[in-house]
């Protein structure tokens, strides 16, 4: 039960001897709790109760006005028996995080790499990829609708120029569409990018000059040395990148708006949740969804997690041990 | 061992010679290659800013026959459009509910930052990974219940929802401010304190100043967070156009009356614009700030 004490006064202060002004070191528990206060309310009456209370609500049948009735595993068991559109949104969610996650680490660190190499100059090149992943969601998505529509958006045209015969029609074709949002998302790649980048210059300089010396070629000194020193920030990517693409909703919502969407090509899972909760009012059904969301993620985190050892290289140890 | 070693050494001696030799080419020849592959890519990440820009200034009869120039230049769209739409209100909405929100977020997350980083108390690593789980957190699950205390508070439609959570501390917020007030050497506090300084004082007094590029980071995070929301302004002010952000506005856009396709993207363009001067300004915050939050910690 030993009081905690500044680390200041730790330093100086032992048992019986001469104390310097012990008023001023002792722990400010006032202080510590009135700083804290704002954060406590907010995780109490925005994470910790409405975690408990959507829990409760995933048993039961709530439609915002009628008070919540117990079901027990009722809505469990449509999701995963009677609800179709259940299991398009977590195919189409599964599709496009295969794809979209190891093609952002990749193109992440393709242009992170090639941002290292000239001399002079790189910062304009860093402003300009950097760029894009500032522009909101919105805006950037009718964007993308509407210079990849085939009847009258130039890009087709211009792919046409450079020789392929028939381009896609992207966001207007079920096929082609999440390669629409695929390539938004790659757009957007400048946050991602910078992280690889700063990866990418700690990686000590007398690596690459040794392994000059012992004559490795251009693309063995990238294999031996840069990726193992990146992988904890590709592992950590690929985290955030699970759990983001399980949430990944804006964009799919606005471009689906605007070009009538109609086979559900781009229904993911945070668009089920949305639509059950808020224009179906199914708030039971909705928070049920929203927890197998949360177990789906968290296996997903765990299962990247256990397979670090084998991948992952720490020079300085492990951030999660 | 010798004789390998000189043998070596020759080897690397030749070696150095003729790179001497071809250094200057070489050199040439990389800078080339680089600079070809880095514009390339420009080109390709600067392409559909500029299809934006130069659709907005097309009228509409143009805007649907893919061209790739302004012919003529109708500079007019970016005077029609706050006309034909309330665009000037959104911009309003969505400047006010921003403003407040990164002012919230500011206030709310230094103080907790703060006693995370600069003091030493029991209970202090729990609490950090308690901020910190909750960043993993998906917002799907807290979501409805959370809209479900708003909608008894009589919340919806208005900005409420959207400002108020702002002022109970970002976890993302703490977490950036937090790895920058641990790197500000201890000495000072205690310097401070010895003086009788109060922590209070010590805070707002020493160590805000010092930690100013990290706070102008979760400022301009915080700014671009809500400017840049869709989702949030959905669930609370959809109801009522009179509180529309750009975001819900500009997705509406297809749907209202008197308005040309093309002009979607006069709006689009309007809507990127702040966001884009902005970053010319604050660059070197911004990648500082991303940095800050990668796996450095």
């Amino acid at each position: 039960m030993s009081l905690p004490r500044l680390r200041a006064a730790a330093s100086f202060t032992k048992k019986g001897a001469a104390a310097p002004p012990r008023k001023k070191l002792k722990v400010p528990r006032l202080f510590i709790f009135l700083c804290l206060s704002p954060w406590l309310f907010g995780i109490i009456f925005f994470t910790a109760y409405p975690m408990v209370s959507s829990f409760y609500q995933s048993f039961t049948k709530f439609n915002l006005i009628e008070s919540p009735k117990w079901v027990g595993l009722d809505n469990f068991h449509r999701m995963f028996f009677e609800d179709d559109d259940f299991w398009k949104a977590l195919k189409n969610t599964i599709w496009i995080s295969a794809i979209s996650i190891p093609l952002r680490i990749t193109f992440a660190i393709f242009t992170a790499w090639v941002l290292t190499k000239p001399k002079r100059g790189s910062s304009i090149y860093r402003t300009i990829f950097f760029l894009p992943s500032m522009v909101p969601a919105v805006a950037g998505t009718m964007a993308f609708t509407y210079i990849f529509n085939p009847a009258y958006g130039p890009v087709n045209k211009l792919l046409e120029a450079i020789g392929i015969k028939e381009p896609p029609f992207w966001f207007l074709d079920p096929q082609w569409s999440k390669w629409g949002l695929i390539l938004l998302g790659l757009w957007g790649i400048g946050d991602t990018m910078i992280i690889f980048l700063a990866g990418l210059l700690d990686v000590p300089k007398s690596l690459y000059e040794a392994a000059e010396l012992e004559g490795a070629s251009g693309w063995q000194s990238f294999r031996y040395i840069t990726l193992p020193m990146m992988t904890p920030v590709i592992f950590f990517s690929g985290v955030t990148g699970v759990i983001g693409s399980f949430q990944y909703f804006t964009q799919a919502y606005v471009a689906s708006g605007q070009v009538n969407d109609y086979s559900h090509s781009m229904y993911f899972y945070a668009t089920h949740i949305y639509f059950s909760a808020f224009k179906a009012y199914e708030m039971g059904y909705a928070s049920a969804l929203a927890w197998v969301l949360l177990v789906i993620t968290l296996l997903c985190t765990l299962v990247i997690l256990k397979t670090q050892k084998r991948w992952v290289h720490y020079p300085n140890g492990s951030l999660f041990k | 061992m010798s004789i390998y070693a000189s043998e070596k050494l020759a080897e690397i001696d030749e070696q150095s010679r003729k790179a001497r030799r071809s250094k200057k080419w070489n050199n040439f020849l990389h800078m080339v290659g680089n600079h070809s592959v880095l514009i390339a890519l420009s080109a390709i990440f600067i392409l559909p800013l500029y299809l934006v820009i130069v659709i907005s200034l097309m009228n509409k009869g143009q805007a649907e026959t893919r061209s790739l120039w302004p012919h003529p230049f109708v500079w007019h769209n970016y005077l029609e459009v706050f006309t034909a739409v309330p665009f000037l209100k959104w911009t309003l909405n969505t400047l006010f509910v921003s403003v407040v929100g990164t002012i919230g977020t500011v206030v709310s997350s230094v103080p907790p930052a703060y006693v995370l980083s600069r003091l030493q108390w029991k209970g202090r690593q729990t609490t950090f990974l308690v901020i910190l789980s909750t960043m993993m957190l998906p917002g799907q699950v807290t979501m409805i219940p959370v809209y479900i205390i708003f909608s008894k508070l009589h919340w919806i439609p208005s900005f409420l929802p959207l400002i108020v959570p702002s002022f109970f501390a970002s976890a993302f917020s703490i977490f950036l401010l937090r790895q920058f007030f641990t790197s500000i050497p201890d000495e000072i506090s205690d310097a401070a304190r010895i003086d009788g300084c109060s922590e209070f004082k010590l805070m707002m007094r020493i160590i805000v100043p010092l930690a100013k590029p990290a706070i102008s980071a979760i400022a301009l995070f915080a700014f671009l967070g809500s400017w840049n929301d869709f989702f949030g302004p959905l669930l609370y002010i959809v109801e009522n156009e009179n509180l529309w952000t750009l975001g819900i506005g500009l997705n509406a856009f297809q749907g209202l009356h008197h308005v040309n396709t093309n002009m979607m993207m006069t709006a689009s363009a309007l809507f990127m614009a702040p966001v884009i001067i902005i970053f010319f300004f604050s660059q070197k915050v911004f990648i500082e700030g991303v940095t800050l939050t990668g796996v450095k910690g």
